[in-house]
């Protein structure tokens, strides 16, 4: 059963330009998929669709059993969270603890659940020592951390991260991973765009590939990544190891070192 | 050693900060090297970019301590508009770079140019030779308001390029680009380096730093706590510890080392992990 479908979906901004032309996903309820694709593809395009915040020009986008062109953006974040790619889009709080606390007060949440959210979510994203801070004042990457708990905060069945990786230092990236499998143990619905190879291997086994405003594959990551057609026309590079391996000619379809040393000891 | 920037003891704090950012930091920076800066979010590299083109102190004061040189002259007794001839910045953020009084990316590449009074038939030959290194030709009518992450950031890349700056301070230019546009960001940084250019990166891509770096400074917590050739640094299992990522082929040989194999050295790219592999494979007698 999918909890969200895109029905044959185009897009054309106000000044025209087509973004998204006849895509259609179908994601499933406590699926964890990877977005990603060469620049300008339609992948933030894509998923401000999911979330309402843009309606299609052409064909439906259906979340549950709404359709998004049936109701406000603000109903619809309910259901589905959207992390802004830029953080200063998104943020409009002069300190961390009311930008977190803004969504779920919105939802009508009581004193206490907002609270609980609001702690929770500033937990997982790493962001509890900063919470009186002005955000700011904060480096980008944290400030994307704070974006994170915003949404995380509003508890919706769907969270989509678009491109969280962008500029995280090793902690910063163990931080979304750890972020990511607890949405997922939860049942949430995780959505991630990212540029980073390495992170869509170590945390996702489904892969929607983007180009020139279509989806252009939608499979299993190895199947995607020793795909080298695909990935040439989406802009994209096998990960390092799996570069490494096709170089060397190994037999086998490699992704981590791990399965590299296993092959060669 | 012809050094174009040399930093003796310079420590800073911001003007609202209770403690150092940047802690005793002593460096010259080689003429025509490209050096990758990299550290832990926090650790003080757009800080220390800051430094490098002025902007700290001039625009935002705080306590500047040491000695900061560039091009011989000390960054306090220069103008921020003497240095911007000389150093050339690209913000870590492609969002705020953009001018926002200009309507077309031809425009807004052409902004700097035009402020330093170029004259206009040479405006437009650079221009256009900028759009077509950066790859942004079939962008050149759009807004710059209504691009995509990535799309800004080659923008904001090519507006700085395009002033030929002889010192370029670039604050991780990558972070929005697809792999192929990555390595392509490289290429054009390689192509700066051989027009005579000093670069200063900052970069998080491991790998790529491995490939085109001359050398690695790694910051850390406001100090220079590793610095040398990037294949002395890349190679150092100690950067772990620093919150920094080693290449994948270095963090593949460690491993392989672990388990007993005999490699000769730690590779830290796709090009020296082959030679490795071949070797050992050679050594043992093994076919693929
Ligand atoms: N507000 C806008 N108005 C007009 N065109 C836009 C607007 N935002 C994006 N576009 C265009 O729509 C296309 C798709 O943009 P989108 O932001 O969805 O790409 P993306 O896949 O997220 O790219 P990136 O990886 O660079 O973030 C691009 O060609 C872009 O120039
Ligand atoms: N304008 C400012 N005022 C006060 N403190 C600041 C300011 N800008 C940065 N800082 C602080 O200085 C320290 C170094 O920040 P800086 O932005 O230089 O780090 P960075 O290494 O570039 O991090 P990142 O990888 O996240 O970009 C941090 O503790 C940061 O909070
Ligand atoms: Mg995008
Ligand atoms: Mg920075």
């Amino acid at each position: 059963m999918s909890f969200i479908s895109l029905k044959n979906i185009t897009f054309a901004y106000p000044n025209g330009h087509t973004a998204v032309e006849n895509v259609s996903m179908e994601i499933g309820k406590g699926e964890t998929v990877a977005i990603v694709g060469q620049n300008g593809a339609g992948k933030t395009t894509a998923v401000k669709l999911m979330n309402g915040l843009l309606k299609p020009t052409k064909g439906d986008v259906i979340i549950d059993d709404w359709n998004t062109k049936e109701h406000t953006t603000a109903q619809i974040s309910r259901k589905v969270g959207y992390v802004f790619q830029n953080p200063d889009d998104q943020i409009f709080h002069s300190d961390v603890y009311s930008e977190v606390e803004f969504g779920p007060k919105k939802l009508g949440l009581s004193v206490e659940q907002t609270k609980e959210n609001v702690m929770k979510a500033a937990k997982l994203a790493g962001i509890e020592p900063y919470l009186q801070e002005n955000p700011y004042n904060l480096p980008y990457s944290m400030r994307k951390f704070v974006t994170m708990a915003a949404v995380v905060a509003m508890d919706c069945d769907v969270i989509i991260l678009d491109e969280p990786t962008a500029g995280q230092d090793m902690q910063g990236m163990q931080r979304i991973s750890s972020l990511i499998a607890a949405l997922k143990s939860e049942g949430k619905t995780v959505i991630t765009i990212t540029h980073d190879m390495e992170f869509v291997v170590q945390n996702f086994e489904r892969v929607i590939v983007m180009a020139h405003k279509n989806v252009v594959a939608d499979t299993n990551k190895r199947d995607i990544f020793w795909n080298h057609a695909i990935l040439e026309e989406s802009m994209l590079k096998q990960p390092h190891i799996s570069r490494l391996s096709h170089t060397l000619g190994l037999p086998k379809q490699i992704l981590t070192i791990e399965e590299f040393v296993e092959t060669m000891l | 050693m012809n050094s174009v920037i040399k930093i003796s003891n310079m420590s800073y704090k911001y003007p609202t900060g209770k403690v150092d950012v940047l802690k005793n930091i002593n460096i010259e920076i080689e003429k025509g090297l490209l050096y990758a800066v990299v550290g832990p979010n926090g650790g003080g590299k757009t800080t220390f970019c800051n430094v490098l083109r002025g902007f700290i102190p001039h625009f935002y004061r705080g306590d500047l301590r040491g000695e900061v040189l560039v091009n011989g002259k000390n960054i306090v007794e220069s103008t921020l508009g003497e240095l911007s001839l000389s150093v050339g910045f690209v913000f870590q953020n492609p969002f705020i770079q953009i001018s926002g009084v200009k309507e077309t990316v031809f425009e807004e590449v052409a902004y700097g140019l035009e402020n330093l009074g170029v004259h206009p038939d040479e405006i437009r030959t650079r221009v256009e030779a900028i759009l077509k290194l950066v790859k942004i030709e079939h962008l050149r009518d759009k807004n710059p308001f209504e691009l995509s992450g990535g799309q800004r950031q080659r923008v904001a890349l090519a507006s700085i390029i395009v002033m030929e700056p002889d010192i370029l301070v670039i604050d991780e230019p990558t972070s929005q680009l697809d792999p192929q546009g990555t390595e392509e960001v490289f290429e054009i940084i390689q192509i700066m380096k051989e027009k005579g250019k000093t670069i200063i990166l900052v970069e998080h891509k491991i790998e790529l730093i491995a490939e085109f770096a001359d050398r690695v400074i790694l910051l850390h917590d406001g100090e220079i706590v590793m610095e040398g050739t990037t294949q002395d640094v890349l190679s150092d299992e100690k950067a772990l510890s620093y919150d920094v990522m080693l290449p994948q082929y270095a963090m593949l040989g460690l491993e392989l080392k672990k388990r007993g194999v005999p490699l000769r050295k730690i590779p830290i790219t796709e090009e020296q992990a082959v030679e490795e592999m071949n070797w050992w494979m050679a050594e043992r007698g093994v076919r693929i």
